[in-house]
């Protein structure tokens, strides 16, 4: 034995590659909770008031600004790393099993994480066209309701209109359920992947993650439903 | 009792195979499944058939050496058993049975239901063990080892190398198998010394050999035969880390 395969360095190994999706997922999740966090200030039912300065602070922080560099290159190596590795490890078995029962040993959406990764992505992209895109690169939106141009609106406005569209919130709780299964596997698998297991504490890792992947894609979905009902004015 | 079975049909690595369907009956419930296998084979042979290739040995779930996708699981449909420790009691008369070979690029078919499983002698040959000469039997207690450690790298160590966490795997993944291997030494005090090289060489070998990564979906360890915890390849995972950050 020697250390001929330290060269290679983390990266180059599948552990190191499933190293870097632990550590991105976990980096998303804590994304997930400052990003539902702001979003939930629409429940304070004021109009958007609270919600649309929370937004502005979002957006004209510089720190925040900075993180949304980070969340980009994130989000990507997250996704294209993800990619790799499905494609790496259908490679495996060319030849598959006649009869196969894999419910027998693991839960299908732990199974599924690729997919459920490739729909929440899918989902991103309409999203982000529809306030991110907006807010930045165009002047359709202003900061708060002092600074309105006519012809602008502010975030919250924004979000009204689009959730007017029956088949957008359709469209975005249909996408939290694919969350929400994403989460229910990724939260624990993310711990186990960076070595965190611990007969005392990788049940509470558990819990938390159960847990979290209910609630975080819940209030999420609350908000489209709750502003095209119109509980929220 | 009475079964159909399908079982997979392989001339040699090179050719493709196919299942074939066998009626069997006259089968005694306390019989083994090895047992049921070996009653076919008589039959076949007697036929002028030729009779099915598969990997046995001990017969007392010890060795590793059966193998077998039964039913659409590795060893069949019990709990923490080997094939050989599976009985026909276990199926239902006159219940179809699928009898395939455990599939993983990294484990090629040599015929019929054998598997060349020497992808896992290569990686202990890369650094499964410890390269010091153990002298004579020690007294006891020469070298302190806390229990629970002491358990846990006995845990690992009844890992049999069967394959069935490849077999069960949708990746393929060589996870459960490498961990055991490498928790059993990175456990004990004798296997410090040479745990960083030791890891860097098992996990590269692993990759070099195909198998896929770790998805965490616990297949392996509902269907390990020794119920060996997927808590060593977070072991492993750590070892690695240690290894190449520090």
């Amino acid at each position: 034995m020697n250390n001929k395969f330290k060269k290679q360095g983390l990266l180059g190994a599948l552990i190191g590659k499933k190293m870097l999706m632990g550590i991105t997922g976990l980096f998303l999740i804590m994304f997930l909770v400052v990003h539902c966090a702001v979003n939930a200030l629409i429940f304070a039912n004021d109009g958007g008031e609270l919600f649309n300065k929370g937004a502005e602070f979002m957006g004209t922080n510089i720190l925040i600004r900075t993180m949304e560099v980070v969340l980009f290159i994130g989000l990507l190596a997250h996704a294209f790393d993800g990619i790799y590795l499905e494609r790496k490890n259908r490679q495996a078995r060319s030849v598959k099993y006649v009869s196969h029962n894999p419910k027998a040993n693991s839960t299908w959406y732990s199974r599924s994480m690729a997919i459920l990764g490739i729909l929440i992505l899918m989902f991103l992209i309409v999203h982000l066209k529809h306030f991110w895109w907006l807010s930045r690169f165009t002047d359709h939106i202003a900061h708060s309701e002092a600074t309105k141009l006519s012809g602008q609106e502010t975030l919250f406005e924004e979000m009204k209109e689009v959730f007017q569209n029956p088949m957008v919130v359709v469209l975005y709780v249909a996408a939290m359920f694919s969350l929400a299964y994403h989460l229910m596997h990724g939260f624990q698998s993310a711990f186990q992947t960076m070595g965190w297991n611990h007969p005392k504490y990788t049940p509470c890792v558990k819990q938390a993650g159960f847990w979290f992947s209910i609630i975080i894609p819940l209030v999420f979905a609350l908000m489209p439903i709750a502003l095209y009902t119109g509980i929220i004015k | 009792m009475k079964f159909n079975l399908k079982i997979w049909r392989q001339k040699n690595a090179q050719s493709t195979g196919k299942m074939v369907d066998y009626a069997i009956d006259n089968i005694d419930a306390d019989m083994s499944f090895l047992e049921m296998m070996d009653i076919l084979n008589e039959q076949l042979i007697n036929k002028g058939d030729e009779p099915i290739a598969y990997d046995h040995d001990c017969r007392e779930g010890i060795c590793g050496m059966c193998s077998m996708h039964i039913n659409g699981r590795p060893h069949g449909p019990m709990h923490g058993t080997t094939t050989c420790q599976l009985y026909m009691r276990n199926f239902t008369d006159g219940e179809t049975i699928y009898i395939e070979p455990f599939r993983a690029n990294a484990f090629p078919v040599i015929r019929d239901l054998v598997v060349d499983r020497g992808a896992f002698d290569r990686i202990i040959q890369a650094g499964g063990f410890v390269s010091v000469n153990t002298g004579q039997v020690q007294d006891a207690n020469n070298i302190p080892v806390n229990k629970a450690d002491a358990d846990l790298a006995m845990d690992a160590a009844a890992c049999i190398g069967c394959g069935a966490c490849v077999a069960a795997c949708k990746n393929s993944s060589a996870s459960l198998f490498v961990s055991a291997k490498v928790s059993q030494l990175a456990l004990l005090p004798q296997g410090q010394i040479e745990a960083k090289e030791r890891v860097l060489a098992m996990v590269n070998q692993m990759d070099e050999e195909g198998f896929g990564s770790c998805t965490n979906t616990g297949a392996c360890e509902a269907e390990c035969p020794k119920e060996i915890s997927i808590s060593n390849i977070a072991r492993m995972n750590r070892e690695y880390y240690k290894a190449t950050l520090l």
